[in-house]
């Protein structure tokens, strides 16, 4: 029973550990240029779902209620146009395609992922403390 | 052995229960971030009514069936305090002020059943 809490505490941890990865990608690649405005680097979301039944699990295993990625998609605002005429990667009018990347954006995700990193660390610290008093009512 | 045939009264039925409870909360902390997901939780008081009491049975063809009725299992929807924009019901403050509050109850309830094995091995020691 109790071991349901640590399942679905740790498929919330691994979430938002990725969403914590694509955030430090994101940020590493901010000041990225590139030729074309399709080569650009675009900011990586993530997208979360429940995990509501079996299928959706790996095999029924204790996980329901927990959470995992979804998908990963593109941030939509524009790229930012810049221009460079002394870049090699400049294009015939002199202009480079740089991120669409926001530092402030990002750091805020950062902050709201670690958040909920730790909510879910108390929430498993929390259920271990009661399994263990659970263990210690025989001695009573 | 009638002694340990209701040795431990209700709180046998409760921390099955509270557990839970906190599964339900933990799922909800789980999927904070999660887009059009709906906190979930559970009506403590009604479903150990309903596991304590006996069921009304349905003697007449006309009498609906309880047990069949929605929401019986005691799980209901959260109205939040303030809706969001993606869809999503879960207020962190208010499901960690609720996952801290059914930790504390479980463990109410555990001290009770603490207190009812020692009380229940004193008296096997006769002394």
């Amino acid at each position: 029973m109790i071991e349901n809490i640590f399942g679905i505490a740790g498929t919330a941890l691994n979430a938002q550990l990725v969403r914590m990865n694509a955030t430090a990608s994101n940020l590493a690649n901010a000041g990225t240029v590139a030729g074309t405005e399709q080569e650009a680097f675009r900011a990586k979301r993530l997208v979360f779902k429940a995990l509501v039944d079996k299928e959706s699990t790996n095999a029924g295993a204790p996980y329901i209620g927990g959470v995992k990625v979804d998908k990963i998609v593109d941030d939509p605002t524009p790229t930012r146009k810049m221009y460079m005429p002394g870049n090699p990667l400049a294009d015939a009018d002199g202009y480079v395609f740089g991120s669409n990347v926001s530092e402030v954006t990002e750091m805020v995700d950062m902050m709201a992922a670690a958040r909920a990193y730790q909510n879910n660390v108390e929430v498993v610290n929390t259920a271990r403390e009661l399994m263990m008093r659970t263990l210690e009512v025989i001695k009573a | 052995m009638s002694l340990f045939d209701n040795a431990f009264g209700i709180h046998e039925h409760a921390l099955p229960l509270r557990n839970k409870r906190m599964q339900m909360i933990s799922e909800n902390i789980a999927n904070a971030d999660t887009p059009h997901f709906k906190a979930k939780d559970l009506d403590f008081a009604k479903v150990l009514d309903a596991q304590r009491s006996a069921p009304m049975q349905s003697t007449h063809v006309s009498h609906f069936r309880i047990g069949a009725l929605p929401n019986a299992d005691g799980v209901f929807y959260r109205t939040p305090f303030n809706a969001s924009a993606d869809g999503n019901t879960v207020e962190l403050t208010v499901e960690q002020a609720r996952y801290g509050k059914s930790a504390g109850d479980y463990q109410a309830t555990l001290s009770f059943l603490e207190n009812r094995v020692s009380g229940i091995r004193k008296a096997l020691r006769g002394e």
